[in-house]
């Protein structure tokens, strides 16, 4: 039953063939016997995943489910607050850190009768793109235990990748959710900025934070979605535009849609065979009947810099609040500075203490303009372009990433680590929906993703595009070989 | 270019303790990273209004209502020196 | 650190320098919830009992603004004549100590609520214009015990349950001459966010806290001396020493060629002199930057005609009114607008008593000394809901001095009936005829005894017959003393004179 979309397990469930209890021990039995080598939880929370599967069974039997979740077994990145249960952001600082409550999305995902397994591997307060810099243990790509999942959510896309989870959460502040779901052959989605409430999702960079699914297939990830998706009173930065029904859009295809290719996303230099296989995703969707043109977004170069700017800056405020005071590590001194820095010092790994080193110093008295009002100038022209192209084409397509996952251990320099997310990044900057949906395996049997970037709000036509692709093609019923 | 003395001095700032070696090498990162970020200043930005908000919305506010608050327990338990009612630190020495 | 010398006075010493200073008021608001989430504001709870994960700084919290303190920053500031700004926006605020449970502090920086206003007060040679530069709306930190004092504690405590209260800070101009206009200045600010009923102004527990910023400079300068800001002024009594110290302080040090060192002081009361925090090695570099949770504020103009409208009348336009429409002494005008409730009060009672323009010019002044002798004896007159509260409302103060101006009882025997009110509840008529307090002014019945009274005091009568004048006044006490106190006094004063005269 692994490896079956949450859509066919809940058809089942209706059928009576198989009970959420039976699904959730299935799973919790995987996980027990892969996630050794896989390693994408932190936390694994059977006895809770038991209760709710019981309770799911009983409103299934009675015929009265909740919706498209209920029984639905998930995992949560350990960035989202779960009241009674550790939440560490795979952090020696948050190691014994329970929260007394639940993130919004967590609370609407106990409601739709989701069974949440426990909580996944990440990079470190989600800062990287590779799960390589988790206090706890790297997470390895089910598909290449010697390679990365990608990051920072890599735990959850190992997770669905590797069949030990049937859906995750995860979160993308610059790719974190895009960049591991190609890296791991799943379906991965980032909404319009505001789209899902941040409340209770520990702070990255607040301006470009956003949670989204991690799927099997497209149905999936629309049926995630639209579970947590709308506003929250909590979150002020949340949107109150309805919430379509996503997964009824799916089926109404691309003919007639514009898609546009960017030139910046094709650039000299980048792997042959993710650019072999996009461009062969994209043949298909205009053999499907969708209109294809060029487009140019010039500033795309400079994006990533504004990101390494803004992204820092956000994070040194964000993380400020981490001193051994109110909860989390403290590490004794003999006054509090002392006890402050030592904790501070002692909680941190290197990259987290790097952004915020930079990201203090491009605030600091003098810098300001030259650094931060300068990369949210250059923002403010990131998105202009994309609006100018969204004027003339109704999604884009591009490369999820430029490369194909690489071996642990691999990037040690923290620049060419920052490189992965050149394609993910100018959609956080613009707060635009994008999904990453499976489009190929190079030679050596890694996963490609092909990403289509929408209008913001535009969840429903980017979904549509990228099941239509999903549906001509069968990447989806390949699965990692795992004993 | 950032000096070992910048690195210090935004170290103190964010209440970090780096040791000599690790001060130097996040000079030397931290330098290298800024080389790139510097490429920021040959982007025409004259007039470009600088985004402070990811959302076009204003005047998000909530009532004068009051709502659930954390019982103490819940409030303190994760307080690293819980002191009765209160959360402890050590001594306070002016900077 | 060098005491001042005692009666070294700059102003005595013919002005040789000038004190320039500006005062910052940090106001906490009267909402019933935080500035940023849904906890409650009240003072004096068990510690750590009003937070949630937003006040506290936990993980994944996110602030949301409290519209009501957007509203009483709104008031405050056209009370002030602000100019209301078109948008403003929330800023984050870093530093590190250890009641600020996020380490930043949300307030506002470049584009703050309101700007631009002023405040009247009466100063030494007439009324003065202080200029107030901005009002802005932040959060409260969190309230620190020391195990011991702060110089010898092991540890430090926290209680959170004040962190994320609204505060309303603004900053004067630096216009005030001296430490007694600074005092003045306070008092004046006090009295209008107690009358717009935004803050309780409750100076001992800190819901209205003050921080000043002084400097001197030779007589006539036109540039500014070095400033030094004077921190943990809790009364307005401190506000002036303070002041007066550290202007005593830096005179001295002039005087005797020293540099002023741009710092905060802490004013210790108990030993009556500032001393220096230590020395920070670097100005805050608070990091500001627009606060990306929160969205900007465009203030709409019918909102803000809105609260206009519902501005209450504020102290010195009152009195300004009751000096000339009522005829009220500048000193009773000053005590009725202590609190907002109490102008209230004396406008319904008066309203009540006196609906129609010039009718019963005596009214009030009776009524505004009926309210400073009487209700002010059994009520805080700057306690507004003690007031609004009040056992005897308007009306039925009103009743009582009607029963007096038509002689239904005395006077005397009013302030008794007045504390019968008070004490229960009842109406002034009521307690009249149950206790059976009405006046006797039957003519036929005082002058019966009046005669038996007299015929019982014929040495008084003899007395006053031979010039002793106060013969009679004990004679009156005997007849108030036999109609036990309800003879009209103006009646028996008469009747006796006549009956004297004649015998």
């Amino acid at each position: 039953m692994t490896h079956r979309p949450i859509h066919e397990l809940t058809e089942a469930y209706r059928r009576g063939d198989l009970t959420p209890t039976a699904a959730a021990e299935d799973y919790l039995a995987r996980i027990g016997a892969l996630d050794g080598k896989i390693g994408a939880y932190l936390t694994v929370v059977r006895d809770q995943a038991l209760a709710a599967a019981r309770e799911s069974e009983a409103r299934w039997s009675a015929g009265s489910p909740r919706g498209p979740l209920d029984g639905a077994p998930i995992a949560v990145k350990d960035v989202l607050c779960t009241a009674g249960v550790r939440t560490t952001c795979g952090s020696k600082m948050l190691e014994r850190f329970v929260p007394p409550y639940d993130a919004t999305t967590v609370e609407r995902l106990r409601a739709a009768g989701a069974v949440i397994l426990g909580k996944t591997n990440l990079d470190e307060f989600a800062m990287g793109s590779s799960t390589e810099h988790s206090a706890y243990h790297p997470t390895r790509n089910p598909w290449d235990l010697t390679r990365v999942p990608g990051g920072s959510s890599g735990g959850s896309a190992a997770a669905v990748a590797g069949g030990l989870a049937a859906g995750a959460y995860g979160s993308d502040t610059g790719g974190s959710i895009r960049q591991p779901a190609a890296f791991c052959g799943v379906v991965g989605m980032k909404p319009t900025y505001g789209r899902v409430s941040r409340y209770g999702l520990v702070a990255l960079a607040s301006s470009l934070d956003q949670i989204g699914p991690f799927a099997q297939d497209v149905t999936d990830a629309a049926h995630l979605l639209a579970a947590v998706a709308g506003h929250d009173p909590l979150d002020a930065t949340s949107i109150e535009a309805p919430v379509p029904d996503y997964a009824a859009e799916l089926p109404k295809g691309v003919a007639g849609l514009t898609l546009g290719m960017p030139d910046e996303y094709f650039p000299d230099g980048m792997d042959p065979e993710v650019e072999r296989a996009v461009r062969a995703a994209i043949d298909v969707l205009k053999g499907l009947g969708a209109k294809i043109e060029r487009v140019s977004l010039p500033t795309t170069p400079h994006a990533l810099a504004a990101y390494y700017v803004i992204l820092p800056a956000e994070a040194s405020s964000n993380l400020a609040r981490y001193d051994g005071v109110k909860y989390g590590l403290r590490v004794a001194g003999r006054d509090l500075i002392d006890m402050e820095s030592r904790t501070r010092s002692a909680g941190f790994g290197a990259e987290v203490k790097r952004r915020i080193m930079l990201g203090t110093y491009v605030l600091s008295a003098g810098y300001y303009d030259a650094y931060y009002g300068k990369a949210q100038s250059v923002r403010t022209l990131v998105r202009r372009e994309f609006a100018a192209a969204f004027a003339k084409v109704d999604l884009i397509v591009a490369p999820t990433t430029p490369n194909v996952p690489f071996k642990h251990g691999e990037k040690q320099d923290p620049l060419s680590m920052y490189l992965n997310d050149v394609f993910t990044i100018p959609g956080n900057l613009s707060g635009i929906p994008g999904v990453s949906v499976p489009c190929g395996f190079s030679a050596a049997g890694l996963p490609i993703g092909l990403q289509v970037l929408g209008r913001p709000l535009d969840e429903a036509r980017v979904l549509r595009a990228a099941y239509a692709y999903e549906q001509a093609t069968s990447w989806r019923s390949r699965r990692p070989e795992l004993t | 270019m950032i000096e070992r003395k910048d690195v210090e001095h935004v170290a103190r700032l964010t209440r970090l303790a780096l040791s000599d070696a690790e001060l130097e090498r996040m000079r030397e990162q931290l330098n290298s990273i800024l080389a790139h970020l510097d490429t920021l200043r040959a982007v025409p930005t004259e007039g470009v209004e600088p985004t402070s908000h990811a959302v076009d919305v204003v005047n998000v506010m909530r009532d004068d209502t009051e709502g659930q608050c954390l019982s103490q327990a819940d409030a303190l338990a994760n307080a690293p020196d819980p002191s009765g009612d209160l959360f402890r630190v050590p001594r306070i020495i002016e900077e | 650190m060098a005491l001042a010398t005692p009666g070294a006075d700059v102003s005595a010493a013919a002005p040789k320098y000038e004190t320039v200073i500006g005062l910052e008021v940090h106001a906490q608001l009267l909402t019933r919830s935080k500035m940023f989430c849904g906890c409650p504001t009240t003072f004096g709870a068990r510690p750590n009992t009003q937070t949630c994960p937003v006040c506290l700084g936990m993980p994944g919290s996110l602030p949301v603004v409290n519209r009501r303190a957007v509203e009483f920053g709104i008031r405050t500031a056209l009370a002030f004549g602000c100019r209301i700004n078109d948008a403003c926006r929330f800023a984050r605020k870093h530093y590190y100590y250890p009641d600020m449970p996020k380490n930043y502090q949300i307030s506002q920086y470049e584009e703050p609520l309101a700007e631009n206003g002023a405040l009247e007060i009466e100063a030494e040679g007439g009324t003065r214009t202080i200029g107030i530069q901005r009002l802005h709306l932040e959060e409260d930190v969190g309230k620190l015990l020391h195990e011991g004092t702060l110089e010898t504690a092991q540890a430090s405590l926290v209680d959170f349950n004040r962190s994320g209260v609204p505060l309303m800070e603004t900053v004067s101009r630096p216009e005030l001459r001296s430490p007694e206009e600074a005092a003045t200045y306070l008092k004046a600010f006090r009295a209008v966010l107690i009358f717009l009923g935004v803050c309780d102004g409750n100076m001992e527990e800190g819901s209205l806290r003050c921080d000043a910023n002084i400097s001197i400079r030779p007589h006539g300068s036109t540039t500014l001396g070095t400033k030094v800001e004077i921190k943990n002024l809790n009364s307005f009594r401190n506000v002036q020493r303070a002041l007066e110290f550290e202007e005593r302080r830096q005179a001295q040090a002039l005087d005797a060629g020293e540099r002023i060192v741009q710092e905060t002081r802490l004013w210790e009361a108990d030993r009556g002199y500032t001393r220096s925090m230590r020395s920070k090695e670097f100005a805050h570099d608070y990091r500001y930057f627009p606060e990306p949770d929160l969205v900007p504020l465009q203030i709409d103009r019918r909102w803000v005609e809105e609260i206009k409208g519902s501005l209450p009348e504020l102290p010195r336009a009152w009195r300004r009114r009751a000096v000339a429409q009522y005829g009220l002494p500048p000193y009773d005008a000053e005590v009725l607008t202590q609190s907002r409730a109490l102008v209230d009060y004396y406008e319904a009672a008066l309203h009540e008593w006196s609906p129609a323009a010039g009718a019963g010019a005596e009214r009030p002044k009776i009524l505004s000394n009926w309210i400073m002798s009487e209700l002010l004896r059994v009520l805080p007159g700057d306690d507004e809901r003690a007031i609004g509260a009040s056992p005897i409302p308007p009306a039925r103060l009103v009743g009582l001095l009607q029963l007096i101006e038509n002689a239904t009882i005395s006077g005397k025997i009013a302030k008794d009936v007045f504390q019968k009110m008070f004490d229960t509840g009842d109406d002034a008529r009521t307690i009249v005829e149950r206790d059976g307090l009405t006046q006797v002014a039957d003519e036929g019945a005082l002058g019966q005894v009046i005669e038996s009274v007299m015929a019982a005091n014929p040495k008084a009568i003899e007395d006053y017959r031979r010039g002793k004048k106060e013969a009679k006044g004990a004679l009156v006490g005997q007849v108030m003393k036999a109609t036990r106190g309800k003879a009209n006094p103006a009646l028996v004063n008469r009747l006796l004179e006549d009956k004297l005269s004649q015998t």
